[in-house]
């Protein structure tokens, strides 16, 4: 059964949907495979390949909903998969605000978005396995004191989705991205530690070259070595590129609709407010061709569209699904986002945070005493309260240059005090996923170390 | 990386969909990224039963005679090693916002993993789709990390020893949705009914039964039925024009439905989470720099999972990334420090009759008074090294190779009375609860975040505090560890631990334990 054959089995579940008594339905069909390699030390690691498929059904029944999947296209499995949903819209609560998009709310953007890249499913596995070499191989040898490797990797994907509903929306497409990897370790005075870069594209031929990877990853790790501790104190905090972007990831969390209509985010009831600094402008675009947060319809069948966040420090705009858009009085913003099955969550587009007009080096020489951190850990971000905590990673900054390692410290503020404290936002912007985010420097934040 | 699941995750794993963004490469998590009930093992009849009988065999007409020829296949291309696991897997979800069942799903998926190893290296594939055709495919696919004539020859298969840890005999996805829903609703009423503060809530019903089959070329056959359970309360208080705080509660395990009638019902779990949402209305800011430490018993034994369990995994160690690598027999820890990962106990969440290799699962011994003891084995380790098999093979679906992993980590129990601990330190922060936690393997930095904890002042505990990061280094952080309370603890079951892409459920637990010194991440 090819991709072709898969928008079919969604029409036809949709009809025994509503034989057996839906008032309305929706389909999703997605489909992967994937090969991965992994190198270690020069030697093949680990091949695997291989792929699979599921359907998911959501049924309402008037006001209630239930919904189901399988990974057993047959017949028989999706006859099951009808039965299950239906059965289960008997036991859910009449919920006033459920229900598809309407009508004219669906479609799919016009003209090509580049997310497929028919190269990918040709190339061969051993140009896979010599990538993943390639990269292990610079950042090994970059330096003496890079002594082990959590190896090098090369990984492709090819996906397809199919979705459509009992209000006539009706489509379908397929995309494909494939990485490479590295994972060097560095040893000094008998203390480890590692550190990784990757290099990410639709095709094969948008990847960065194996040896960069491998050097990007090599310099960063080396750069680690001797960390030191720090005196818990109050500075200035840089984040650099990667982990800007996990800063955007939180206030993705906090400007998405479900967090908003249970006021379980502390941005909730501030639209149209001055929440930041004049420097942010945070935009999110499903519309951009070949990027990783692209595509031509969200999860309901809505086109993907821009949607200005945060303009100059203003909060402009909540990212909706039908849902949460009907529950807040607005209209959805194309960002409705499911696994398969079940009600639509929210997911976004590309989220990008627009780039200022300084260098990094620029911001880190207009620092005296601050901390630029290369990368965060732990889970320690209260969406609801803004309370913000988590482990870091970095340089010290001293009298405008990076002076020596730190780790094993914490940062930590909140939220609101960080948004209103971007002091600088750089020009580096580069889109390595669909989060990108340039340098950001914030004013103020909580070291906490020895 | 270890956290508390609230949400179910219930659709099939289909592999990079279109939908997939490339995720991020999180090198943390690349690289990581009471006491204890031992009842009578009861027979029921599965244990009993025949490979004829069981699930695979009796559902799919799967014989011994197949799968001795598909190891076969998959070692034709002169592999040393060769496993095939089934796997199906039917799931369950309910969830309720707003006193509204807002969402019913349920669903099967299954599929069948063939692994080959030769040497160091592995070669994987799948199928979701169990025809003869299908899964020589994948045996051909995974044979191809070998290149020569096969070397091994054909082993017959033998069924393994047998025993249940978790004698459900009705799981809770076979039991009538609505009962389920029944009890989803109760911990949403309980809930509204706990406080006017509360104006929140949300409860996360959520059950699964595994279904695996294992054939191993070493000539291991066995099988196992995994039942598991899961109920989650989140709740949001707030003071009239305040600023909302969220509380969050749960737990489960391998049980029956009853389960939640009779031991830990929907109220338990709704009143905790809204107890907590209530006390962080008060909490002030948490100190910050190095602090004595002393986390509750329970929960707080994620310490254990970050500091010391995932750096023992075995996989880390051979390759000699782990910050423990190397220093088998050493002091790693205060010798009050006993810490053991036992996959072998009744029912428990990150317990297994047999680990995801066939390998019954075992209490492993890691730290023993302070002294590193073991590691934490899967096939491929204990081949390469020549260890023994701890049982620790797991892997989060068919689409994925096992790995080392824990089960249910915790601390032995000490002398102290837990308020002695308490009232011994003079300044200091009390940790009772954690989000999660997560772990550098390579330098040994981890960290857990701390949701609900207070002040300790003069040996009491004042004001609540608002979340903080600790953060230590594994193999330092627990010789500061001065006082270990005679009140060990397991979890209440909600426990997810995340590496290398894969989920497993996981439990912990930990008594009361005083550490001298650790850096809190808070902003006073």
């Amino acid at each position: 059964m090819n991709f072709d054959a898969l928008p079919e089995i969604a029409q036809s579940a949709i009809q025994q949907a509503m034989q057996r008594g839906a008032t309305d339905a929706e389909c999703t069909i997605s489909e992967g495979s994937e090969f991965s390699a992994s190198v270690r030390l020069g030697e093949v690691e680990t091949l695997k390949e291989a792929g699979s498929r599921g359907a998911g059904l959501r049924v309402l029944i008037g006001k209630r909903m239930g919904s189901s999947y399988t990974s057993d296209l047959t017949p028989e499995g999706i006859l099951q998969m009808v039965k299950s949903a239906v059965d289960l819209a008997q036991l859910t609560t009449e919920d006033p605000h459920a229900g598809l998009p309407d009508a004219s709310e669906l479609g799919s953007i016009a003209g090509d978005l580049k997310l497929f890249s028919d190269e990918v499913a040709g190339l061969e596995a051993d140009r896979k396995i010599d990538a993943a070499k390639r990269a292990e191989a610079a950042a090994l040898s970059f330096d003496p004191r890079i002594t082990n490797s959590e190896g090098g990797s090369f990984d492709s994907n090819i996906g397809g989705r199919v979705f459509a509903n009992s209000r006539g929306f009706a489509g379908a497409y397929r995309s494909t991205y494939c990485s490479i990897s590295a994972v060097p370790v560095a040893a000094l005075d008998g203390k480890m530690e590692r550190d990784y870069w990757f290099t990410i594209a639709r095709d094969f031929s948008g990847l960065e070259s194996p040896e960069l990877v491998g050097r990007t990853a090599a310099e960063r790790v080396i750069r680690r070595l001797g960390a030191v501790k720090v005196e818990t104190q109050k500075v200035p905090i840089i984040f650099e590129p990667r982990v800007a972007r996990s800063l955007l990831g939180n206030l993705f969390d906090a400007v998405q609709g479900m967090s908003i209509y249970r006021q379980a985010s502390f941005l909730a009831g501030k639209l149209g407010e001055k929440i930041g600094s004049d420097k942010i402008t945070l935009i999110d675009d499903g519309t951009l061709p070949g990027l990783f947060g692209s595509q031509p319809f969200d999860d309901e069948g809505v086109p993907s569209r821009r949607t200005p966040v945060i303009e100059k420090g203003v909060l402009k705009n909540y990212l909706l699904n039908t849902y949460t858009a009907r529950k807040l009085g607005m209209k959805t913003t194309g960002n409705a986002s499911r696994g398969i099955t079940g009600n639509a969550g929210i997911g976004h587009g590309n989220f990008i945070l627009e780039a200022g007009g300084k260098t990094p080096e620029q911001i880190i020489a207009g620092v005296k005493n601050g901390f630029y951190v290369t990368e965060l850990i732990g889970s320690g971000v209260n969406i609801v309260t803004g309370d913000y905590s988590r482990g870091a990673v970095g340089l010290w900054i001293k009298d405008g240059e990076l002076a020596f390692p730190v780790s094993e410290v914490t940062i930590a503020g909140t939220l609101q005090e960080m948004l209103t404290g971007v002091a600088e936002i750089g020009n580096d912007l580069e889109f390595r996923g669909s989060v990108s985010a340039p340098t950001i420097m914030i004013g103020e934040m909580t070291v906490a170390g020895r | 990386m270890l956290t508390q699941g609230y949400w179910p995750i219930i659709a099939p794993r289909v592999t990079g969909g279109a939908r997939d963004c490339p995720k991020e490469h999180d090198a943390s998590d690349v690289l990581l990224f009471t006491t204890l009930r031992r009842g009578p093992l009861v027979a029921t009849l599965e244990v009993f039963m025949a490979f004829s009988d069981s699930f695979f065999a009796a559902k799919f007409g799967i014989t011994q005679h197949d799968l001795e020829s598909y190891l076969s296949v998959a070692l034709s291309r002169g592999g040393d090693y060769a496993d095939l696991y089934f796997e199906y897997l039917a799931t369950s979800s309910i969830s309720i916002d707003e006193s509204i069942v807002k969402s019913a799903t349920q669903g099967v998926s299954l599929g069948l993993g063939v692994r080959v190893i030769s040497g160091e290296r592995t070669g994987y594939a799948y199928s979701d789709d169990l025809s003869p055709e299908k899964i020589r495919h994948a045996a051909q696919v995974a044979a191809m990390i070998a290149a020569g004539p096969a070397k091994v020859e054909k082993t017959p298969l033998h069924e393994g020893p047998r025993r249940n840890l978790y004698p459900v005999l009705t799981a809770p996805s076979e039991t009538a949705f609505r009962e389920r829903v029944e009890l989803a609703q109760r911990a949403d009423v309980a809930a509204r009914a706990y406080d006017p503060r509360i104006f929140q809530v949300q409860v996360v019903y959520a059950d699964n039964l595994r279904q695996i089959l294992v054939a191993t070329s070493d000539g291991m056959l066995n099988w196992d039925r995994q039942p598991m359970t899961r109920m989650s309360v989140f709740v949001l208080a707030r003071d009239k024009d305040g600023v909302p705080q969220q509380g969050h509660a749960g737990g489960g395990g391998r049980h029956e439905l009853d389960w939640f009638r009779n031991v830990r019902t929907p109220e338990y779990f709704a009143q905790e989470a809204c107890r907590q949402a209530i006390v962080q209305l008060g909490a002030v800011e948490a100190p910050a720099g190095e602090q004595v430490v002393v986390l509750g018993p329970g929960w707080p034994g994620v310490l254990l999972h970050e500091a010391v369990g995932h750096g023992l995994e075995a996989d880390f160690n051979r390759k000699g990334v782990s910050a423990f690598s190397g220093r088998m027999g050493q002091q790693v820890a205060s010798p009050l420090c006993t810490v053991v990962d036992d996959g072998t106990i009744d029912a428990r969440r990150g317990s297994l009759n047999l680990d995801d290799e066939g390998n019954q699962s075992q209490r492993n011994v890691l730290i023993e008074n302070g002294i590193l003891r073991g590691y934490l084995q899967d096939k491929l380790s204990s081949r390469i090294t020549g260890a023994q098999a701890t049982g620790s093979g797991r892997r989060e679906s068919y689409e994925h190779i096992p790995m080392p992993r824990m089960t249910n980590t915790f601390m032995l129990a000490g002398e102290s009375a837990p308020e002695d601990v308490i009232r011994s330190v003079p300044r200091g922060l009390y940790c009772a609860n954690f989000a999660g936690g997560q772990v550098d393997i390579t330098s040994g930095n981890f960290v857990f975040s701390a949701s609900e904890s207070y002040l300790i002042e003069d040996g009491k505990l004042t004001r609540p505090v608002r979340n903080a990061t600790l953060i230590g280094n594994g193999p330092e952080a627990m010789k500061y560890v001065s006082m270990v309370g005679n009140d060990l603890k397991l979890d209440e079951g909600v426990g997810i631990c995340g590496k290398e892409g894969q989920s497993v459920p996981v439990g912990v637990g930990i008594p009361t334990v005083r550490i001298d010194r650790m850096t809190v991440g808070g902003t006073a």
